[in-house]
């Protein structure tokens, strides 16, 4: 008997409707970045002069598509908003089939909007940007593939399809970021991302495996439809076994070591990769998992401490790096950290962590991209303290970085207020004590992003010598623009609560949250403490004199901010070092023990045979008088046996 | 008439063969030692063929003739080379193969 | 089916192999091309009869042919492939031509003549081929020796400085396994003579379809079963009598070290599926936890050591280690999914080694040293070898959308529904892979050019013809399994069948009629 109570909370079932008229388009969207990147990238040099207009033109393409199927969906019930397209079918073995299937249904959609929007802008900006690199095809070969990668993760609807584009995107991302190989920091911190992800990806594979087991299948319709029969442990094994993964990829602790020196890559990647999509793969994995997570408490507590820890410790390291892009990926973490922090929250948090990863995914490519913008007109240099007063040599990426500040503070209207409110508010309704982390959250991202505006656009000229900032070209700051006035109107997806309604078919309905306060208290409580943020940022730096090198006498919580928590210092004591000496005590141990031992077989025979060998002394009568022995012992063992 | 004076001779012959092919360095007296092992055994071959009334013991005596004689060949023959190349018949002096 | 197709793959290459060591002179073009052709025209054979072969057939082994070899022992000349046999014979005849030609001029300077090396690779393709077709037990011994000889004047007469220290070293590690493994078929021949009552021919057999019926008992079985499974291991190799391989590839040429690893090695997992879990069911579910407990071992302990290899080849061969020990953890946890996966994984690993040896073999000649240490900087002057090396690596490490990532996953899954705790330790190893690999990858490829590497040459037209076909069938089969694993599939249904286990349940059943396209491959 299913009680009709519990039925009203079961997640949402992952429709299955077949693809017909647009939606038969779906594949393309995919093709399109992958074909781009195979011609860049097998067509070696031939390809060099038209490259990256067509790597341009293809993810465009992905866009103007993406945008025709969105417009068909909205025109459908709402009911009927989840289509699938069959491909192919993978592999088979045994009753377990997994085909390469592409669901396209509110999430995806918002997500596919995202990427192909955001990739485009970020490739017409890359164009300005890499200009004088000469591995320029190479670079938007890798860009494409990553769009391709990504594209894949949010449309397959299989976990093992998930997996494909998951790893897509950590290879398009260990290529981006040792795009600079030459540079052995970037060779180092590409390979660091990639292996920490794959740490990351033991949870994915082992979390399917297990998805297997429990449900015989790994589609999403399949899981979807029997998770309310599986066992809470098997769920709560599957949940964190996929947050685990979701850790990897969006740098979350303990896994975050990796984003802070993923900023090696050139800095467009920085802004796609980096911060608007690959690192919010996670968020997407959860929420995509809705139906496991919504069912396992126990889950979704350990999602929510990931996510306060991370938003918390993202933003203290913010506040300590001088390197601008450093500061940004901090800044990063930290607002993944919200995102997670909200999809722990279960139906409540869902659709408010897509919307943040949305707006999120706005403000912070625009900052990223201005960073970039200021970067280019310093010569590459990314330390802030090199900076200052560039308001007014480069006054387009001030204004559009300064929308994104805004932005990211959530000052209202700017697409940030809408999203991380609704986080905060959530959050305090489901705990104080998690709401409370939001809150100081909120107040630090205020205090470090405003420290950063007045390092890098206001005080004085601190400039190296020889540098001569000046705007970037049309190229550069046009996506700049678009992006700010994204990040200023982001917000309005919020209007009538239709980012809710919109996702509620995937994630789930949910009741309002019952917050004890007023809606527009808790804003100004939120408005008050960014204040305070911002006021403390002022005082502390943009009243003082800003010196060239970073102070060295300053106190343990700026030292360890700097040292990233001591995050790589962990790392390194704990897992590496010793790793190291195991390593090559394990060689010793091959070379001594184990092939010692066949080799020591070998050198006692050739011993043993060495003594041996002396009774062949070259003396024929010895031989003789051997002879004669052996003669006399067959006789009597004859006898013995014959007459004994 | 019994067969054991033959057999107690030729156990004599074959010792004193033996103990020569053992003690003595001098090629030559070995290989000559050797011999009187063979005859020693031809001796008993016969013997038991005559014992027993069959031509068994006759025939292997012909076989042990002729590896005699071939022995001879064969053995003079490196006893004559190493005698040259080393002016020495003794045999331990020539104990270069070994080990 | 009268036309003896497994026996022209057989003589075909060895009839080559006679060809190109009584072409005159010591090693001209003319040999090459000989034995290049000549193997190409045994892989046309080779994909008539993979298109042929039809999956769906209910008989256990096609293309059968059976003849009586000799009688006293009961041993036949009897060949046939089924779906595990027919992948392992392709990769054999796909690979020859690519080793060959990427081998065009590794056999200068070696003990003997040039033409010696390309005979004794066309033979060691024959032989090989022999070893994946044979149906009788006594054949299958005769050929899996008779691999050791080509292999043997391979390693020892061409190669690095160490080739005849190595060479010997492997002969006798494998002569070792070799014997216990005739020991054990000796006792099948006795067992079966002592079983004849229940066989119409009577008198003693080696045919496997023939052996298959006899019940050993628990006693005789279990000896038996060790005897194979310890040869098996040797040749495969598990950890702990692994160490012969890394001085071998250390001291072999790069198309040596392919055939070796990627053809010859698989003679243990395949004969691991053959023979011990065909004809010993009982012992080898006996055995299963201890040899879980070793290839999970074998997967870590060589994934460690390949971190700490400094020697590109000693690394490849470690990682080998390391591979060995997911197919052997696919084929013993008994399922669906990890027995697919390790058969799959024996193509996939064949692959993706032939290409990193190969490709790290010309990176190696550039540079006249083999040490990671000696590299670096390469990507800047040869990117076509970096990118290659790179699609290598990650093939190696199992990356989404190559192929043995399906392979790899598979085994994961099944090992997972065997045991947790197998599963998680072996899952260490996808990340010990991305470090042996990229680490490996980011000292030789990245960072500052050195001096010595400078003036390096990128790959030339033969080298990439060689691996070209190579990383494609990587990468198609990466998203396009379905050929491999629709001959693969009736194989491992048929040695579930013998060993008797069925694919533990999911806690929630399947929905029965989905309707929906999602489910459709599930009911093929």
């Amino acid at each position: 008997m299913v009680n009709l109570e519990a039925l009203h909370e079961l997640p949402p079932a992952v429709g299955s409707a077949p693809t017909d008229g647009a939606f038969s388009l779906l594949w393309l969207v995919i093709a399109l970045p992958a074909l781009g990147a195979a011609v860049l990238l097998l067509g070696g040099k031939r390809t060099d002069k038209w490259g990256h207009l067509l790597a341009t033109a293809a993810v465009i393409g992905s866009f103007v598509i993406s945008l025709i199927l969105f417009f068909s969906l909205t025109g459908r019930d709402s009911g009927d908003r989840q289509v699938t397209q069959h491909l192919w079918n993978w592999f088979t073995t045994g009753s377990y089939s997994v085909n390469f299937d592409l669901l396209y249904d509110q999430l995806s959609a918002v997500f596919l909007l995202l990427i192909t929007g955001v990739g485009s802008l970020i490739h017409v900006y890359s164009i300005g940007y890499m200009e004088h690199d000469v591995r320029r095809r190479r670079f938007f070969g890798y860009l494409n593939l990553f769009v391709a990668a990504m594209l894949v993760l949010i449309l397959a609807a299989d976990y093992v399809g998930v997996f494909l584009g998951w790893e897509g995107v950590g290879l398009a991302s260990y290529l981006l970021i040792g795009f600079w190989q030459h540079k052995p920091s970037a060779a180092a911190a590409a390979k660091k991302a990639f292996v920490i992800n794959r740490v990351g990806d033991i949870g994915l594979s082992l979390g399917t495996a297990l998805i297997f087991i429990t449900f015989g299948s790994t589609s999403f319709a399949v899981v979807s439809a029997g998770s309310h029969e599986a066992s809470s442990g098997a769920l709560t094994g599957i949940g964190l076994l996929l947050l685990l993964a979701a850790c990897g990829k969006s740098a979350q602790f303990p896994l975050q070591s990796w984003l802070l020196d993923a900023m090696e890559g050139p800095t467009p990647v920085s802004a796609l990769i980096h911060a608007a999509t690959m690192v919010t793969a996670g968020v997407y994995l959860i929420v995509r998992s809705n139906f496991i997570f919504s069912l396992t408490e126990d889950a979704r507590t350990a999602v929510i401490i990931i996510g306060c820890i991370t938003l918390l410790m993202g933003a203290v390291i913010g506040c300590a790096k001088d390197d601008i892009k450093k500061a940004l990926a901090g800044s990063t973490m930290s607002q993944i950290g919200y995102m997670v922090l909200a999809a722990g929250l279960g139906p409540a948090g869902y659709a408010f962590a897509i919307f943040h990863l949305l707006t999120h995914g706005f403000f912070k490519a625009n900052m990223f991209l201005g960073a970039g913008s200021v970067m280019h007109g310093m010569n590459d240099d990314v330390n802030m303290r090199n900076y200052g007063a560039l308001r007014k040599a480069m006054p387009i990426t001030f204004a559009t970085f300064g929308i994104g500040y805004l932005a990211i503070l959530g000052v209202p209207p700017f697409a940030g207020f809408w999203s991380k409110d609704k986080i905060i508010e959530t959050a305090f309704a489901d705990n104080f004590l998690v709401g409370l982390c939001a809150l100081v959250g909120a107040g630090v991202t205020a205090f470090y992003m405003t420290r950063l505006m007045l390092l890098t656009y206001f005080g004085e000229k601190r400039w190296e010598k020889d540098v001569h900032p000046h705007e970037s070209p049309k190229v550069m700051t046009y996506p700049l623009i678009a992006l700010a006035v994204l990040s200023a109107f982001g917000g309005l997806f919020t209007l009538n609560s239709w980012i809710s309604d919109w996702l509620a078919p995937v994630v789930g309905e949910h009741g309002e949250h019952e917050l004890g306060i007023p809606a527009i208290v808790m804003s100004l409580i939120i408005l008050v403490v960014v204040a305070l943020g911002v006021a403390v940022a002022v005082q502390l730096v943009g009243k003082r004199e800003v010196p060239k090198v970073a102070p060295e006498k300053v106190s343990v919580f700026t030292r360890a901010a700097r040292a990233d928590l001591y995050g790589d210092a962990f790392n390194d004591e704990v897992i590496v070092k010793p790793g190291v000496a195991g390593i090559r005590g394990l060689a010793v141990f091959d070379r001594s023990v184990v092939d010692g031992g066949v080799e020591g077989l070998a050198t006692a025979l050739s011993a043993i045979s060495g003594r041996f060998r002396l009774l062949q002394n070259g003396f024929v009568r010895s031989y003789a008088l051997a002879l004669l022995a052996g003669a006399t012992i067959v006789i009597f063992a004859l006898l013995a046996v014959n007459f004994g | 008439m019994s067969t054991t004076p033959f057999i107690i001779l030729s156990a004599i012959l074959f010792t004193i063969g033996a103990v020569g092919v053992l003690t003595r360095r001098n090629a030559l007296v070995v290989f000559m030692c050797v011999e009187l092992m063979l005859n020693a055994s031809n001796l008993a071959l016969i013997t038991f063929s005559r014992a027993n009334g069959n031509l068994d013991g006759q025939i292997a005596a012909f076989f042990v003739m002729v590896v005699a004689a071939a022995e001879v060949v064969v053995g003079l023959a490196i006893i004559m080379t190493i005698f040259r190349t080393r002016r020495s018949a003794s045999v331990d002096d020539a104990s270069l193969l070994k080990y | 089916m009268s036309f003896p197709w497994l026996s022209v793959m057989l003589f075909l290459p060895i009839a080559g192999a006679l060809v190109v060591m009584v072409l005159p002179g010591a090693g001209s073009a003319l040999h090459k091309q000989v034995a290049l052709g000549t193997s190409l025209l045994t892989l046309a054979v080779g994909v008539a009869l993979a298109i042929r072969y039809d999956s769906g057939s209910s008989a256990a082994y096609q293309f059968t042919e059976q003849h009586e070899w000799i009688k006293s022992f009961g041993a036949h000349y009897a060949l046939g492939v089924d779906g595990v046999g027919l992948t392992l014979v392709m990769l054999t005849v796909i690979l020859a031509p690519v080793v060959i030609l990427a081998s065009w001029n590794d056999a200068e300077g070696g003990r003997w003549s040039p033409k010696a090396f390309f005979a004794w690779m066309l033979a060691l393709e024959g032989l090989a081929v022999g070893v994946f077709a044979a149906t009788d037990v006594f054949l299958f011994y005769v050929f899996f020796e008779a691999t050791l000889i080509p292999i043997y004047f391979l390693i020892g007469g061409f190669g690095g400085p160490t080739r005849a220290r190595a060479s010997v070293k492997f002969l006798l590690y494998s002569l070792a396994g070799g014997l216990i493994m005739l020991a054990s078929v000796i006792g099948l021949y006795v067992e079966s003579a002592r079983h004849q009552g229940g066989r119409a021919s009577g008198g003693a057999t080696y045919l496997v379809t023939e052996l298959a019926k006899i019940d050993f008992g628990t006693d005789v079985g279990r000896w038996l079963f060790l005897g194979f499974f310890v040869a098996f291991a040797i040749k495969a190799p598990m950890f702990p009598v692994h160490t012969w391989l890394p001085d071998t590839t250390e001291a072999a040429t790069p198309g040596t070290s392919v055939m070796l690893v990627s053809v010859l090695d698989k003679i243990g997992t395949f004969g691991m599926l053959r023979f011990c879990l065909e004809l010993f069911p009982e012992a080898s579910k006996w055995a299963t936890p201890a040899v879980v407990v070793f290839a999970v071992i074998s997967i870590v302990y060589g994934a460690l050591m390949a971190i700490g290899s400094d020697n590109i080849p000693r690394l490849i061969a470690y990682t080998s280690v390391s591979h060995f020990g997911f197919i052997v953890l696919g084929i013993f946890v008994m399922n669906s999914q990890g027995l697919s996966g390790a058969n799959l994984y024996m193509f996939n690993h064949g692959l993706s080694t032939a290409a990193l040896f190969l490709v790290t073999g010309f990176l190696i000649s550039r540079r006249g040293s083999a040490l990671i240490s000696d590299f670096g900087g390469v990507e800047k002057v040869a990117p076509v070898l970096a990118g290659i090396f790179l699609i290598a690596g990650l093939s190696s490490l199992s990356l989404p959308g190559l192929s043995p990532f399906v392979s790899e996953f598979l085994v994961i899954v099944g090992a997972f529904s065997y045991s947790h705790v197998a599963a998680a330790f072996a899952v260490s190893g996808i990340v010990l892979a991305a470090i042996y690999i990229l680490f490996m990858y980011q000292r030789t490829m990245t960072g500052p050019t050195r001096d010595e590497v400078a003036g390096m040459k990128d790959l030339g037209t033969r080298e990439v013809a060689a691996l070209a076909p190579v990383l494609l069938l990587i990468v198609i089969l990466g998203f396009f399994p379905k050929p491999l694993l629709s001959v693969i599939n009736p194989s491992v249904d048929h040695t579930l069948e013998r060993v008797q286990k069925h694919d533990p349940a999911p806690e929630v059943p399947l929905p029965t009629s989905t309707g929906s396209s999602l489910q459709e491959g599930a009911h093929e």
